[in-house]
């Protein structure tokens, strides 16, 4: 009976840990996608809304992708909230999750959005590859540390 | 700019608006007065609501935008974004269809709500089909000669406009169960139905940008299509939070679970 009971607070306590890298994680994506449409496309208007170049499926995986951001950022936002209240939030591994989100979406928009799909370019009128290298350097930056930072939480959790 | 070869709208179509819009205004408020005799207080917000979402509505049918909107394409998207997602929106909070049940006689109010438990508004308020009538009329019209038509016929026109603001009350109100709801689905379900319905939006407004309707001009399209983009997305961003609250609220610990 005891051990029962055991088993099953650690299966919540598991999933509550869960919550938080999905919580992070999608909060990190949509927290990219955010910063992209507002640094790269409004403030310095690198980015086009559209080039010519663009294909069809591109705009429709463009869409969803961007639509899925949008509700990424504000989901996560509330599981965070969720997390808090239910006093299992764990700051360090949550932080760690928002990196891993943040770098994944930037690679992915680097690689599949820039180079497959060729929605839009990082900037027009310039030698490209600098800023292809650099754009996908950040992202890869930022997923390495949010992993580096993600198994730390693990550890000293564990330790 | 839109060319010229397309005719004005006939003043009937505005002055049955208006009618339909003023009466609207007046029995709203009068059957929640008159509903206070024998229930709670109908709370003052929803009057808000109800009001803001009628004017929103009125905007965009009546007056300098909907005249605006027959020969610039941003203007109609200006109203096609009030009248099919922000008016919505506001009607919505205003509870019509609880009042409605309020204000009904019991036998009526049985009957009413037999309608609402029945298979046929199952399938109709599923989110599914919602948002094929929602986001699939908005292909339909922008992507084959109906735009064309709905600016030639007085008829077409009224229909268009009846179908966006309907399709759009359908479509918010089986996302966000704020008023009455008999057939419930997941979170899940919903966010999934949310997310691709909204990526059709922004695939249909790109589209707009590169190819606006026939009789548009470059220019005028493509900044149609950014209203339609960037609007879109700042009540998407309502709905989204609304949406996520309302799960927030459903799964605070401690509390039992409701359907769904």
């Amino acid at each position: 009976m005891e051990k029962a009971e055991q088993s099953s607070t650690e299966k919540i306590s598991s999933n509550l840990d869960k919550r938080n890298f999905w919580a992070g994680l999608l909060f990190g994506i949509g927290l990219m996608a955010f910063i992209d449409e507002v640094i790269f496309h409004q403030l310095l208007q690198w980015h086009h809304f559209y080039d010519l170049a663009t294909p069809q499926i591109g705009i429709l995986a463009d869409g969803l992708l961007n639509s899925f951001a949008w509700f990424a950022a504000i989901g996560g936002l509330f599981m965070f909230a969720d997390l808090r209240r239910r006093q299992a939030l764990r700051m360090r591994y949550w932080i760690g999750s928002i990196l891993i989100g943040a770098g994944a979406f930037q690679l992915f928009d680097g690689i599949i959005d820039h180079k497959v799909f060729r929605i839009h370019q990082v900037r027009y009128q310039v030698e490209l590859w600098p800023y292809d290298l650099s754009w996908n350097l950040f992202g890869a930056a930022l997923l390495i540390a949010g992993i580096i930072l993600a198994k730390s939480a693990k550890e000293r959790r564990s330790a | 700019m839109i060319h010229h070869y397309l005719g004005p709208v006939e003043p009937w179509f505005q002055l049955t608006a208006a009618l339909v819009l003023a009466w609207a205004m007046m029995f709203y408020p009068m059957l929640a007065i008159w509903t206070n005799e024998r229930y709670k207080k109908w709370p003052m917000h929803r009057y808000v609501f109800w009001f803001a979402g009628v004017i929103v509505a009125g905007a965009s049918l009546v007056g300098p935008l909907a005249d605006a909107a027959h020969t610039s394409f941003s203007a109609h998207m200006t109203g096609h974004l009030l009248l099919g997602m922000l008016a919505p929106l506001l009607l919505l909070h205003g509870k019509p269809l609880t009042l409605v049940m309020r204000g009904l006689p019991t036998k009526p109010a049985r009957k009413l709500s037999r309608v609402m438990n029945s298979r046929f508004i199952a399938l109709a308020s599923h989110p599914v089909s919602t948002s094929f009538l929602n986001f699939g009329g908005l292909f339909i019209l922008y992507r084959t000669d109906l735009f064309v038509w709905m600016h030639q016929s007085t008829w077409v026109y009224a229909l268009v406009h009846i179908h966006i603001l309907l399709a759009g009350y359908v479509f918010t109100w089986s996302i966000l169960y704020t008023d009455l709801t008999t057939h419930r689905h997941s979170f899940r379900l919903r966010a999934a139905v949310l997310i691709v319905a909204f990526a059709g939006h922004k695939v249909l407004a790109k589209s707009l940008y590169t190819m606006p309707p026939a009789g548009v001009t470059t220019s005028d399209g493509e900044m149609g299509a950014l209203i339609m983009y960037y609007g879109g997305d700042v009540i998407d961003l309502v709905v989204i939070v609304l949406f996520c609250y309302s799960w927030y609220k459903a799964t605070a610990p401690g509390r039992i679970a409701r359907a769904v």
